[in-house]
């Protein structure tokens, strides 16, 4: 299966990151690891993006790397999974709030509300 | 996050400990809770029916029931329940975040609701707050719980945003 993985910077984000590589590693599953711009993290994009390859390399795996452009990651990552037939969109979210709700970040709620491929919420 | 608040803060609300007369003719008694209602407070979420949760509160297994209420009954949060003779019929609570604004959400049991006592909890809970120095507080509710929306737009919330699955509104006090 060809995973299409948005890592964006938040905690959750590489949690799943974590998650998804573990279980890569087992089943074989062909993954790209997106990477984009989170305008609600406050850590800078270079930063993000060398913590990804920290996770990545302790992994042992090398998966392919890309940077999502423009403003709207959310749109961006619906239209490579779509144009390049990834068959599911992987996301961390679904962080707490103070009192302990669930609460979906715009990126995520865009993504799962206009992918046409099945889209995997990892929280 | 910035959240919009109304310009204008609200007037006094009443303070617990109080007794009102619901919908149904029973007396319902307000008052302060703390840790130490927590078993309590434990039985009336267990009898929660698992169909009025939003947004993956309150827990439904025991033990995430406990860990979950030491976090909302912690010293630095505001809590009333609602009791009828010796049940908890409703809860709500006051939790601060990062920025010394405070969550805001309720519980009553489904025995209790449509009674008037959502209202008179908020509303004693705000009271309570006011006293404890808070000024801020906000909520998300499900942008389909008309009963919700409306009784906290009675009290004086408003919505600051909409754009998101929830809406989130916010009263100063």
């Amino acid at each position: 299966m060809k995973l299409l993985l948005g890592v964006g910077g938040s905690e959750l984000s590489y949690q799943a990151l974590t998650e998804t590589l573990e279980r890569v590693s087992e089943t074989g599953d062909e993954l790209t690891v997106a990477v984009f711009e989170n305008g609600d993290i406050d850590a800078d994009f270079e930063t993000v993006k060398q913590r990804i390859q920290e996770h990545i390399d302790e992994s042992g795996l090398e998966p392919p790397i890309r940077h999502v452009e423009g403003t709207s990651p959310g749109s961006e990552l619906v239209n490579i999974a779509e144009s390049e037939g990834f068959d599911r969109i992987v996301l961390g979210g679904g962080g707490r709030s103070p009192l302990g709700k669930i609460q979906l970040g715009p990126i995520v709620e865009f993504v799962l509300l206009n992918a046409q491929t099945p889209v995997t919420l990892i929280r | 996050m910035t959240r919009t608040y109304p310009d204008e803060p609200a007037e006094a609300f009443p303070q617990p400990p109080r007794t009102i007369t619901d919908r149904k003719d029973r007396p319902i008694d307000v008052i302060p809770a703390d840790d130490a209602d927590t078993e309590s407070l434990v039985e009336m979420y267990l009898d929660f029916d698992p169909a009025d949760r939003a947004q993956g509160i309150p827990p439904v297994k025991e033990e995430a029931i406990r860990e979950w209420l030491e976090t909302i009954l912690d010293g630095d949060c505001v809590n009333v329940v609602a009791k009828h003779d010796d049940t908890v019929a409703g809860h709500a609570t006051l939790v601060p975040d990062n920025e010394d604004e405070h969550e805001l959400a309720i519980f009553v049991l489904q025995a209790y609701q449509g009674a008037g006592i959502g209202t008179a909890l908020v509303e004693t809970l705000l009271g309570y707050g006011q006293t404890e120095g808070i000024d801020h507080v906000w909520l998300t509710v499900e942008r389909w719980n008309d009963p919700a929306i409306s009784l906290y737009e009675k009290v004086g919330f408003e919505i600051s945003s909409a754009e998101s699955f929830e809406i989130e509104m916010a009263i100063r006090l």
